[in-house]
Formats: structure tokens, C-alpha cells, sequence
């Protein structure tokens, strides 16, 4: 009889790459629910389509690189790309958006790159950054929260505005952003960017509308969301809390200090933290497990980094929200942010190779 | 070709003259072969096998920088093309002359005149694609693909080879650059050869073709980002093709083989 030797590490997590990648779906859910709530069926539409271009993508690329199809194509990484990439979009961008979208983030992004595990940018944010620099003027088109819309936004009208740019009633998406006194209503930060532009103050800018009363109408409410689902998902280990905790420390820190300095000309703390896509980038996307650092001192530094992008984005950058680009900057600098918080091995001295 | 010997031929000067005036033509022959071969291998490695765009990636700023639209990349790709063979013909002219120490900023020089002209030509005759083309133009001077072939090629050979070279290296650059230009400006704008009456004249409006009607810009074709894709897909694509001439190439072998086999055998 002969002992069975074998390498650690010996407790095995048996979870697999569809398990994850359900679980990260499933905790995305309060936060959909939210944007649903406040905004309507624009963005599940936006995921129906997507998820189906995914589909459709997955299963070419794959099949043209000859690769186990069935096993690969249901791994649930390709849903959670389309998921993500469909919460990012405004709810009325026109159809051809989130389908170009999700075959430049499955096809180009992902899969040129080698496939799951290979791709250096997160492919939702790399497809909805391409939108954002490709199609400007669609990918503004933000809808105001529900309770804002003079036009009743049901499920057809909505899926009429999306596939034809008009609801069933013959109102533009233009119409519909408008208020009743003529003005075009951004998002918040949108908002709040262009009037410190203009030379208004803070307090005078968040007399608008779409701030409700409290930092944002609706999208506090999504953001809550996201943070309940990944408190979820930090519980459940599957993702590590050292990224979301440290990018929402610095965006915090960042924006006190702004705040600090003039409480005129910049937004407080918690605006930072409950508008815009924080919470979805905290939790959702900046854990990736491909494109972020590995060690933990390395995503201690990714989130830093991360928030300090977005404060420097949002308030000085040409664009009102900088998730994405704050997080396709800190993929770049993943590798080497790792190469240099290479954890110490077991029994060596530091600064021993 | 006439090989024969004439057999009645007695005296010893005859022959021995045949037999040298044979073997001059024979070398004549040789070198016109050759002459040949050299030509066939410099438009091959021009175009396909060394192209300067697709397998030595030299000149990549322009390439990327103005292939927005046909008539911009043919636009540039001409005045490379004219640049390449002017320079090239003049490098080979003076190569004997030219003290191996300070050939590069001779080169340069040699090459900034030629760009010099082109650049005063466009200014006169094509004045929108000189403006379109803007800082790209004067810039042809520090394309590598330039003096990387007065570097490789032309310092070394005679004149009526390099100025071939220059052609075929030239076109191949413009073709990609034209290759580039297409796939991006129907990305971006739906037509094809818009603008290109600042080149060609008034008439070429006619040309202009509308592939498809785009309700906006797919500015990510436009820009550069875009020409670094459709780049990458162009070399994959010339990539996957030679794949696929060597894996036929393997197969032809493997039969050949097997008949000699067979026939000695038997």
C-alpha cells in the first residue's frame, strides 16, 4: 500500500466558474430591481438584448476557434458581461446600441484576447467605453427618473422608443427628457457639472429635480442596491473586500478634501458615493477577478487609485461619470501594480528574491 | 534558347570563339534570369511577404493617423510612394560616393528634399488633401519605411532595382493604407471616396459612392483606436492566409514524396 502524496493546497473550494458567476448575477438583482423601479423597463430591455448578443457572439467566436462550446458558452461569464453592460446604458438608447456594445465587449474585448481569464480589460467597461467615445450624442441620452416623465413610460412605449426612437404615441426621446417648462433633464452628475460650468453653486444646482431630496433622485436607490448586493457578495467570499473598501475610502477622502477646500463649487462626500455608477463599479466591476490586481496590497492600491480617477474624472475630466475609464486605467496598471506587491513567500526575507 | 554546336566546325579559333561567344550569351542569359528573378522576388517582398504596413509595421503614425478616408490614404500613400522612389533612385545613384560614416544624415537629407517637393507639389495642385493631411505630410520624412529601404536596399544596389524597389514597397504601403482607408470610412461614414475631388479634381465627385446611410458616425472607425483594430484584423488576416499556403505547401510535399517512393520501388 502506498500513501498518496499530494501538493497543497488541500482544502479544495469546489466552486466553480458558473456557480460565481450566477451568484455575482443574483446579487446584482437589488440594484436592477431599483433602476427598474425609478426608471422603467429601459435598461431590462437593454439586458434582454444584450444577453441574446452575447449569446449569439459567444457562440460564433467559439465555435470558430474550435473550443468546447456547450462548456464555455453557459459559464455565465458572457451573461454577466451583458448584464453589466445593459445596467450601464441609458434606458432609451436606441437597440443597436447595446447590441454593438456587447459584440465589441464579447467579441474584440474577450474573446481576441484569448477568451475567459485572458482578457486585460473588463469587457463591459471596455464595450461601454467604445459606446461613449463612438456614439456621444445616443449614449447621453439619459432618462429621467419616472416620477419626472410627463409620458407614461409603459413597457411598450418604452420598447417602441428603444427599437423605433419613438413611443407609441409619436413622442421623441428628446420629448421625453423634457420637463414641462422645456428644459432637458441630465443625471445629476450631468447636472451638477454643467451648472458649476455655468457658475452656479452646489446648492443652487441641486434645486433641480433630479436630485430629489437627497442626493440623487433614484439612483441613491440603486446604488443602495448594488452596495446590499455586494455586501452580499463580500459575505459570501466571492470577491474581496479589500477593492470595494479601499475605492470607496478614496473616492471619500478625495471628495472631502474638494469638499473642504470649497464647498461651493463641489459636491459632498456622500453625492460621490450614491450617484452615478459608484456602487456598481465598487463591487461589481472593479473586482474582477481577470482584469484586477491579485495580491492583496495590489488591490488595497487598484482601489485607491481607482477612486482617485474617478473624484479627478467626475470633476475635472470632460465626461460627468469616470467609472469606466477609471476602471480601464487601473486594468493597465494591474500587472504592474502587482509586480510590485508581489506578497512575500513563506520563510523568506523580505527584499529576497 | 539555341544551344546547338555546329559539328563541322574544324578550325581550333572557331570553336574556342563559338564556345566564348556561347558562354557570354549563356551568362547574358543567366543575368537576365536573374535580373528577372530579382525583380519577381522585390515586387513579392513589397507586397506581400515584407510588406512595409502589415509584416514590418514601419510608418504606423501616418498609417493610423490619416486612413480616416479613401481619398486621405491614397493621398498619402501617393506621396510615400513618390517619395520612396525618388529617394531610392537617388541614395543608389550617389551610394559609391557616400562615406559609410555619415550615410544616415545623408539620407535624411536625400529624403527630406524629395518630401520637401511632394509637400510644395500638394500645396499647389491638391491644396484641400494638403490641408487635410496636415503635420502627416512633412512628417513622411521620419517614416522608417523610407530610410529603412535606403538603409537595406538601396545603398547596396544599382539604380534601376532600387527605383523598383521603391515602386513596389511604395505601392504596398499604399495599398494598405487604401485597404485601411476603405474599411474605416464605411465604418464610420457609409461612403466611399468622399472628398475625393480634392485630389482628383472636380470631376471625381462622381465617385463618391454612399455604401450605406448611417443615422450617426461610428466615430470609433474614425478615430484612431478604430485604425488600430481594423490594423490588427488586416495583419491576422495575412496571418491566417499564409497558414494557410504553408499547411497546403506541407501536404503537396508529403505527395510528391510518396510517388518517388512508389516509383523506385517498383
Amino acid at each position: 500500500m502506498a500513501f498518496w502524496i499530494a501538493s497543497s493546497p488541500h482544502n479544495h473550494n469546489q466552486t466553480k466558474t458558473p456557480n460565481l458567476m450566477r451568484l455575482v448575477i443574483y446579487a446584482a438583482l437589488p440594484g436592477v430591481l431599483a433602476q427598474w423601479y425609478f426608471f422603467g423597463w429601459g435598461n431590462l430591455i437593454h439586458i434582454a438584448l444584450a444577453m441574446a448578443t452575447a449569446l449569439v457572439c459567444e457562440f460564433t467566436v467559439l465555435s470558430l476557434r474550435k473550443k468546447p462550446i456547450s462548456h464555455e458558452l453557459f459559464d455565465g461569464s458572457a451573461f454577466l458581461t451583458a448584464l453589466l453592460l445593459g445596467i450601464c446604458l441609458p434606458a432609451l438608447a436606441p437597440w443597436w446600441i447595446s447590441v454593438i456594445g456587447t459584440m465589441f465587449a464579447i467579441v474584440i474585448v474577450k474573446q481576441l484576447y484569448g477568451g475567459l481569464g485572458h482578457n486585460p480589460f473588463n469587457p463591459a467597461m471596455a464595450g461601454y467605453v467604445m459606446l461613449l467615445v463612438s456614439f456621444p450624442l445616443q449614449m447621453t441620452l439619459w432618462q429621467p427618473p419616472l416620477s419626472l416623465v410627463a409620458v407614461d413610460l409603459n413597457f411598450t412605449n418604452t420598447l417602441t422608443t428603444i427599437l423605433t426612437g419613438f413611443t407609441l404615441e409619436g413622442y421623441s426621446v428628446e420629448q421625453i427628457r423634457t420637463t414641462i417648462d422645456g428644459i432637458t433633464m441630465a443625471t445629476p452628475l450631468d447636472t451638477l457639472k454643467t451648472n458649476t460650468g455655468l457658475g452656479l453653486t452646489v446648492l443652487e444646482s441641486i434645486e433641480s429635480p433630479v436630485f430629489g431630496d437627497n442626493f440623487a433622485l433614484g439612483w441613491e436607490w440603486i446604488n443602495a442596491g448594488f452596495l446590499l448586493g455586494g455586501i452580499f457578495l463580500i459575505f459570501k467570499k466571492a470577491i474581496a473586500w479589500q477593492t470595494p473598501v479601499s475605492f470607496l475610502i478614496s473616492l471619500f477622502i478625495c471628495s472631502f478634501i474638494g469638499y473642504s477646500i470649497s464647498p461651493d463649487s463641489s459636491a459632498s462626500t456622500m453625492f460621490h458615493w450614491f450617484s452615478g455608477a459608484t456602487m456598481l463599479g465598487a463591487f461589481f466591476i472593479l473586482t474582477d477577478p481577470v482584469t484586477g490586481a491579485t495580491s492583496t496590497k495590489g488591490r488595497i492600491v487598484v482601489g485607491l487609485l481607482a477612486g482617485l480617477l474617478v473624484y479627478l474624472i467626475r470633476t475635472a475630466g470632460g465626461y460627468p461619470d469616470g467609472i469606466a475609464f477609471a476602471i480601464l486605467l487601473c486594468n493597465m496598471s494591474a500587472p504592474l501594480i502587482d509586480q510590485y506587491t508581489r506578497p512575500r513567500t513563506y520563510g523568506h526575507i523580505k527584499g529576497d528574491k | 534558347m539555341d544551344n546547338d554546336i555546329a559539328p563541322q566546325n574544324s578550325k581550333e579559333a572557331d570553336v574556342t570563339d563559338n564556345i566564348d561567344e556561347q558562354e557570354a550569351a549563356a551568362e547574358k542569359l543567366q543575368a537576365a534570369a536573374d535580373l528577372k528573378a530579382e525583380y519577381k522576388e522585390l515586387a513579392i517582398q513589397g507586397l506581400w511577404k515584407n510588406n512595409p504596413g502589415l509584416v514590418q509595421l514601419l510608418g504606423l503614425c501616418p498609417l493610423l493617423a490619416v486612413t480616416s478616408t479613401v481619398t486621405n490614404a491614397i493621398g498619402l500613400g501617393v506621396a510615400t510612394m513618390l517619395v520612396l522612389i525618388c529617394s531610392n533612385v537617388t541614395v543608389s545613384a550617389i551610394r559609391h560616393w557616400v562615406p559609410k560614416e555619415i550615410r544616415i544624415p545623408i539620407f535624411v537629407l536625400i529624403i527630406a528634399a524629395f518630401v520637401t517637393c511632394v509637400q510644395l507639389l500638394m500645396n499647389a495642385y491638391t491644396f484641400g488633401i494638403y490641408q487635410s493631411l496636415g503635420i502627416f505630410l512633412p512628417l513622411i520624412v521620419t517614416n522608417c519605411a523610407i530610410i529603412g529601404r535606403a538603409e537595406a536596399y538601396a545603398s547596396k544596389n544599382p539604380v534601376k532595382q532600387s527605383a523598383f524597389d521603391g515602386l513596389m514597397m511604395g505601392l504596398g504601403f499604399a495599398i494598405i493604407l487604401i485597404i485601411l482607408g476603405i474599411v474605416r470610412e464605411i465604418l464610420g461614414q457609409g461612403t466611399l471616396f468622399d472628398g475625393a475631388e480634392l485630389l482628383l479634381g472636380d470631376w471625381a465627385t462622381v465617385l463618391r459612392i454612399e455604401v450605406m446611410q448611417l443615422d450617426s458616425q461610428f466615430l470609433l472607425a474614425i478615430l484612431p483606436p478604430g485604425a488600430f483594430i481594423a490594423m490588427g484584423f488586416l495583419i491576422a488576416l495575412k496571418n491566417a492566409i499564409d497558414n494557410h499556403i504553408k499547411t497546403k505547401k506541407i501536404v503537396d510535399k508529403d505527395l510528391v514524396i510518396e510517388r518517388v517512393r512508389v516509383n523506385f520501388d517498383s
